[in-house]
This record gives structure tokens, sequence and C-alpha cells, in this order.
């Protein structure tokens, strides 16, 4: 199965940095919106290799069918100029590089932090329970509603606040606003309604 | 070399075969079923229908597919073309692909992965891409309006449908298709001493859940009267509105996948899969995929009806719908179903 595996691995891996850099390169913004939503799909994919099924679905639901919609909304409603956007682009060269090297150097210390000093992740690694036991599902929900309940919830916590702020910054009260109540019109009944007169004829009310 | 055979090869063809059945069925299904819905609108409103080709108009859908085909395929000159024309294939794909996961039987299933449910719901969670590529590669508003407002719509009821689903699942204790059918041969009616019959099923354990994804379902496919982001009637035919010939066609078999895929899974999560309605003598003769097959025609038939008198909703009452009314209510209801069922020990593991 190896064969194929690895098959897999390089046509997802080559369609995740190939999309990757024509997020930066693409010269329409929603171009590079939906080059950015292939890359998040593609990483998925090599969740899935890795086994980690329910991450690769969990970066679909939130990513893709969520966060990148929204992206792909303001890009579509701003009026962009491409030239005026790509004559700075070089600009800003410098910061994205150093930016790069601090997230290789990080990524690089992750990886080999085990091969130079093994105590630093035996403390913080919890033994991951057999795959072919127990799902991906539940092994992951049982360490994150006991041993990280805390986490999980301060997580829940700041999403929660960060939710409110964009309410509260964009809530508007505006004055003479006619606003339909739905529990008052449903309390309506016929004798708060409508009024019924005699009209006689010829006269009018 | 005759590893790579039996490993790869023939069980590679042996799915690549089924899955080519599956979808050719499929497909035909869906021929007949948008059929049956123009068929039931026209009964509704005393008109004959489609009634011209083939006996009682059967072969309508194929004789429209073959007036689509044919057609030229116009596209505007400021479109931008590539994603104009990646929109309805990208619409008509997920919808397909779904359906990978769906058993239609015991063991009928292509792949049986534990996982399926979320599967559905990951790819049913991209969709909306068909429809907002669509409307903005057309450079035209009443498109981009159209799409706008299905991005909105499709993105507020799929939080409902997932916490529809996260309760069903609470129930299960699995994943898995196949074992939330199996799951629902014990239930409400077992539990008061009756034998195993359509009292079992999910929808009447979580009847308000039941109701809830009915209509979601509706929402989450642009079905009336939830179907704004079409709303002949003020923006022409929404995102669709530059699509002609056979990217129209694509658009219409992906919108008709969605529902037969809804009509699916509101079958499998409430109403027992492929299980008989009553699991004694006459009933168990007949194969489970035909049971799976009637309750699709009944969630559809149900699906038709709603369109045919169902006024459209208006845009700020769809929302509140989804948001004020669905979100709150299935929220509840995941909370209480996890409460009951830790309370009296009954949850599944």
């Amino acid at each position: 199965m190896l064969g194929l595996q690895a098959l897999f691995f390089y046509l997802f891996a080559l369609v995740t940095v190939g999309s990757a850099v024509s997020v930066v390169v693409a010269r329409n913004p929603v171009h590079a919106v939906l080059f950015l939503i292939l890359t998040f799909v593609s990483a998925a994919g090599l969740f899935l290799l890795t086994g980690a099924e329910f991450l690769a679905l969990i970066l679909i639901v939130v990513y893709v069918g969520a966060v990148a919609i929204l992206f792909l909304f303001v890009v579509m409603m701003l009026d962009l100029d491409l030239g005026d956007i790509k004559r700075g682009a070089l600009d800003y060269a410098p910061i994205g590089a150093i930016i790069g090297v601090i997230l290789l150097a990080e990524l690089i210390i992750v990886v080999t932090g085990n091969y130079f000093d093994p105590q630093l992740s035996v403390a913080t690694a919890m033994p991951t329970p057999p795959l072919a036991e127990v799902s991906n599902i539940r092994a992951l929900g049982s360490v994150l509603y006991t041993r990280y309940v805390f986490f999980f919830q301060l997580a829940g916590l700041i999403l929660f606040v960060a939710m409110i702020g964009a309410i509260v910054l964009t809530l508007r009260h505006k004055e003479g606003i006619k606003r339909q109540s739905i529990p008052r019109q449903v309390a309506r009944t016929p004798e708060t309604a409508i009024e019924i007169r005699k009209v006689q004829s010829g006269k009018g009310l | 070399m005759a590893d790579f055979f039996s490993l790869y090869f023939w069980p590679g063809l042996i799915i690549l075969g089924q899955s080519l059945l599956f979808l050719v069925v499929l497909l035909v299904l869906i021929a007949y079923i948008l059929l049956a819905d123009r068929k039931i609108w026209a009964a509704v409103q005393m008109r004959r229908g489609p009634n011209v080709v083939g006996p009682w108009g059967l072969f309508q859908s194929f004789a429209d597919l073959l007036k689509f085909v044919l057609k030229e395929p116009t596209i505007p000159a400021s479109a931008n073309k590539g994603v104009f024309l990646l929109a309805p294939l990208v619409a008509v794909t997920l919808a397909l692909a779904t359906f990978a996961v769906v058993p239609v039987a015991d063991g009928w299933v292509i792949a049986n992965v534990n996982i399926g449910i979320l599967y559905v719901f990951a790819i049913s969670s991209l969709e909306v891409y068909g429809v907002i590529m669509g409307g903005w590669a057309s450079n035209s508003k009443y498109a981009f309006l159209g799409a706008l407002r299905s991005a909105a719509q499709m993105v507020s009821y799929e939080v409902s449908i997932g916490f529809v689903i996260v309760s069903v699942l609470l129930c299960v204790g699995s994943l898995n298709l196949t074992d939330i059918v199996l799951a629902q041969t014990n239930g409400v009616g077992t539990m008061v001493g009756l034998p195993n019959t359509f009292l079992d099923w999910h929808w009447l354990a979580l009847f308000p859940m039941f109701v809830v994804f009915f209509i979601s379902a509706l929402a989450e496919t642009n079905r009336p009267p939830f179907d704004l982001p079409e709303a002949e009637s003020e923006l022409v035919a929404g995102f669709m509105v530059e699509y002609g010939s056979t990217p129209y066609m694509m658009f219409m078999l992906g919108e008709y996948a969605a529902i037969t895929l809804m009509c699916c899974l509101t079958t499998i999560l409430f109403l027992g899969g492929w299980l008989p309605p009553f699991n004694f003598v006459p009933f168990t003769w007949i194969p489970g995929v035909i049971w799976f097959l009637l309750k699709v025609a009944l969630v559809f038939f149900m699906f038709a009806m709603v369109k045919a008198f169902v006024p459209r909703y208006r845009y700020d009452q769809l929302m509140r719908l989804g948001w004020k009314v669905f979100l709150p209510l299935s929220l509840a209801m995941v909370v209480i179903v996890a409460f009951v069922l830790q309370i009296t020990g009954w949850a599944a593991v």
C-alpha cells in the first residue's frame, strides 16, 4: 500500500504548494482566494493520508465551508484595482520574508525538539491510542473534554467575546425605522386590529 | 507485478464499476425526480404538466437533456471565463460526490467510512461555492445579488443542520451511516414493549429535530419557499441568470442531486434507512433498497408539496427563522438529548 500512499502524498503536496504559490502570484484577488481554498482542500487531503480523518473534515467544514466563504465575499465586494495592489507588492517582500523565516524556524524547533531533548515532548505528549481500536473522534473527544476542558472552554470564550465585539461594532440603532415585531403581530386579535363601522350608503365615513 | 494486479488493479476496477453503476442509476433517478417535481406542482395547480414526450411525459427529462446539450453555450463578454465555466462543474461534482457514502441497503454502499455523516456535511458545506463562483463570474448585478443571498442562507442553515446531526449522533454513538440506520432497530417502540416497527425510528424520538432538519434541508438546497437566490420575480433567475445550455443544465443537475441527497439523508437519519416499517413477514420479504427508495420518494413528495403551496419567504424572515428560531431550538435540543441520555444511561457505549 505504501506505493499508492506515496503517490497520493506527492499529488496532494504538489497541489498544496502549487496553489499556495498561486495565492501570492495570482493577478486577480478573487482567483487568489480560490487558490487559497484549493490549498485548504489539498491540505485536508494530506491530513487524510496521515489518518487524521476528523481533522481533515473539520478543516473543510470550518475553513473552506465558512471562513473562506467570508474571505471570498469581502474580496468580491471590494472594488480592487489590480495595478495598484501589485505595484507596491515588492515593498512588503522583506517583511514577508522575515515572517516566513520565523515560521520556518518555529517549525524546525517543534519538529526537532524531540531529537535534541526527548524530555521535552514526553512532558507534553499524551500517549496516542491505537488507531485501529479507537476512532479518531473518540480519541480526540476523550482528551479534549477531560484533560483539556479548561483550554477548550477558554477558546470558546475568546471566540464568543470576538463575536460580541463584531456585533457591537456593527450594530446601529436608527431612529424612525419601522421594525417587524413577530410577538406583537402574533398577539393581535380581531378586536384590537379591526374596527367595524356601519357605513350609510352615499355618505361615506 | 502480480501484486499490483491483486492489490490495486482488480479492487480498483470493481470500485470503478460499482461507482459507475451507482452514478447511472442515480442520474436516472434524478431525471424522474425532476419530472415528479413538475408533475406534482402541476397537479396542485390543476394543470397537466409535461405530458407530450413519451407516455404521460415520462421521457420529458431526457428530451430536456438533449435540448440543453445541443444548444450553443453563450458566455457573456465581460464574464470571467475560467470561473464561469468552473462554477457549474463544481456544483455538480460536489453534489454527486456526497453519494459515495450513502448506504441504500445493508452493505450496499460504495465507501463504508467511519466518518460518513461528517463527510456528507463537509462536502455539502462546499456546495455553496458553485453558487458564489457562478454569481461572481457572470459579472451581473442580479447574479451577484443571488449569490450573496445564497451564501448567507446556506451558511446559516448549515449551523442548525449540524446541530440536528449532532443530536442524532448522540443517540447512535457512531458517525457511520450504516450504524445510524441499524441503531434505529431499537427505539421508542421497543422500549414500551412493542415489536420492532416504524415507531423505533428517530423521527418519533427526535420529532422536533426531524421538523427542523426538514425545513433546514429546504433552505440548504434553495428549494421554495426559501428559493431567494433564484427569486425569478425580483432577481430574474439569481445566480443562474447568465447561464444557458449545458452549464445551466449542470447547475440544475447539481441542485436536484443535492435535493435527492437531502431526501436520502432524512431517510437515513430519521426514517430508518432501508429498514422495513414493520419487522415481520410480508414486509421483510421486500428488499431493503425498495424500502429505501420508497422513503426517499415520500420525503421528496413532501419537498414538492411544500414547493407547491407555501409562498416564498421574505429575506429577513428567512434569516430570523435560521438564527433566532432554529439555532436556539436545535442547540437546546442537543443539550436536552445529551442530558437525557446521560441521566437515563441510554447513551450508546
